[in-house]
């Protein structure tokens, strides 16, 4: 056994362990950061945009020297039928304030940075490493074994993605359900700034984010989506994994469908592919965190669960962030104390609950289960498009008032399914 | 445009463990509804449905999404785990 204890060690080098381990190194903590991948952000992946608020506040200006895309300044969402699309479209200066602003990044570059910056404070960045399992006495978890090798520590903070495998195996989380996530699948395809700017009405620098819901997702819960990266396009789908045995479609067979679309196709014309990932996406909201600390242990970012989709909105990298910080200020509390148990640890859960990263999963907690109705998927956006049919176009038959147009558009849905719908998705966000 | 799911992995970068298969599965399990779950969510399109109702499923081409472990761990999933150090997908983009 190693002779070595370290003050902490951090399990994961995304960016909620990064930022746990950069903040405990900057307070002189000796901190060891074990990655699997052989750097960080290599097995990591994103729709994906960051809002930037909670590295802002531990960072300032830090899109100066990270590996930023670009800036979002557009934000699209598109209901979307076999061969229909209808786009609501906010464009805005205030989307690019400072703090207020989010960015979209490829994980590959964007945690590699944030990795390194943990190493150049200090902590002990080993990147190609994989952490077998934990040692759990008698509840309390000690340390980690890598490779037949023991690690000690006073605390471990797990910020090892959604799948968490040591805090299911130790027994301190349960398995995700497929009900809790998404799988996503993104490709990249690249194309040069300039074409990129013209497609979207972007100037340099800036970004476009969009969320597509309807057609793609073949009637499941999910959405596409599309980021613009400098010299590349990000697009790719999201899907829960509750029904998804029930499709008559794969997953691949939905990604040609969307990338086909004629809203969508000409968007990425002649990209060259460069990369296909996928990666499961935590989205019941505030009802998948589980476990968040107990004895010599905390857990967080996507491996708490810490991630929100509201349908024009996803959200998971800022909790993650926002997670590492607490965790490490958890730490530096319990460090003070000189105690790791889970009394002293608790504090962690006091600063999530008093943080917006609970009180939004709060604030959303009915939303996952008001996009759980084929309706949002399959006949409202038939029915909007029918109805912008009906307003755009003039074939020389009589006009017939809006409003009757509208009616029979909305009856075939059913007008009380509507109100109910419209009524319980007010009320879920 | 229209690249097969092969074609469009054959762009990732990996690290094949030749030695060592992360994920191990029953290709003969019985229930059709479980093995459709992988066939239908896998985003590398790994698990194929053969004529006899078997599983093909190759670990290679593996994103480490771990969707066929949430999914059927347990029925059609024997074994999943992270693959070796260094081993794997490793995102250049991510």
């Amino acid at each position: 056994m190693s002779e070595e204890k370290f003050d902490v060690i951090v399990v994961g080098g995304g960016l909620a362990g990064s930022t746990a381990a950069y903040i405990l190194a900057e307070q002189g903590l000796e901190v060891l950061l074990i990655e699997r991948g052989n750097y960080g952000g290599s097995k990591n992946m994103t729709g994906g945009r960051l809002y930037s608020h909670s590295l802002e506040k531990i960072i300032p200006n830090f899109a100066e020297e990270a590996p930023v895309e670009r800036r979002v300044v557009k934000e699209a969402v598109t209901m979307m039928t076999e061969n229909d699309a209808v786009t609501f479209n906010f464009r805005s200066p205030r989307l690019a304030e400072t703090g207020s602003d989010s960015y979209v990044v490829l994980r590959g570059e964007f945690d590699r940075w944030l990795f390194d910056k943990a190493e150049e404070e200090g902590a002990i960045a080993t990147s190609g490493i994989k952490v077998d399992e934990l040692i759990v006495e008698n509840k309390k978890v000690k340390g980690v074994i890598c490779g037949g090798e023991e690690m000690l520590a006073d605390v471990v903070i797990l910020a090892d993605g959604v799948n968490s495998l040591l805090a299911e195996k130790a027994g301190l989380r349960p398995r995700v359900k497929p009900s809790q996530v998404a799988v996503g699948a993104k490709e990249v395809y690249e194309l040069p700034s300039k074409v990129i700017e013209d497609r979207f009405g972007l100037e340099e620098n800036e970004g476009a984010a969009w969320l597509f819901a309807g057609s793609p997702t073949n009637g499941l819960v999910g959405g596409g989506f599309l980021y613009t990266n400098k010299q590349s396009i990000s697009i790719g789908m999201v899907v829960n994994l509750e029904r998804i045995g029930e499709s008559d479609k794969t997953i691949e067979d939905m990604m040609n469908e969307f990338t086909k679309h004629p809203e969508v196709a000409p968007l990425i014309k002649d990209g060259k592919l460069v990369e296909r990932s996928g990666h499961v996406v935590p989205e019941a909201g505030l009802s998948m965190v589980s476990t968040l600390y107990g004895d010599g242990f905390l857990i967080c970012g996507d491996a708490a669960g810490f991630c929100l989709n509201i349908g024009y909105m996803v959200r998971g990298m800022d909790f993650a962030i926002a997670s590492g910080e607490m965790a490490a200020k958890a730490v530096l509390k319990a460090r003070e104390k000189e105690d790791f148990s889970s009394a002293t640890l608790k504090i962690y859960k006091d600063m999530l609950d008093e943080s917006f990263v609970m009180k939004d999963l709060s604030l959303y907690k009915k939303f996952p289960s008001f996009m759980d109705n084929p309706r949002i998927f399959n006949e409202y956006p038939e029915m909007l498009s029918n109805i912008m049919a009906d307003m755009f176009i003039v074939n020389g038959n009589h006009g017939i008032p809006l409003r009757k147009k509208a009616m029979k558009h909305i009856k075939s849905v059913g007008l009380l399914n509507l109100v109910k719908d419209g009524l319980r998705g007010v009320k879920s966000i | 445009m229209s690249l097969s799911i092969e074609e469009k992995l054959s762009v990732n970068k990996f690290f094949v463990d030749e030695e060592n298969a992360h994920i191990e599965i029953d290709p003969a399990y019985p229930d059709l509804k479980e093995k459709m779950k992988l066939v239908n969510a896998c985003p590398a399109g790994l698990y194929k449905l053969n004529d006899d109702e078997t599983l093909s499923f190759d670990y290679a081409g593996c994103l480490e999404c771990g969707t066929c472990r949430i999914l059927c761990l347990g029925t059609v999933v024997k074994k999943w785990e992270y693959p070796e150090d260094t081993k794997g997908v490793e995102f250049r983009y991510g």
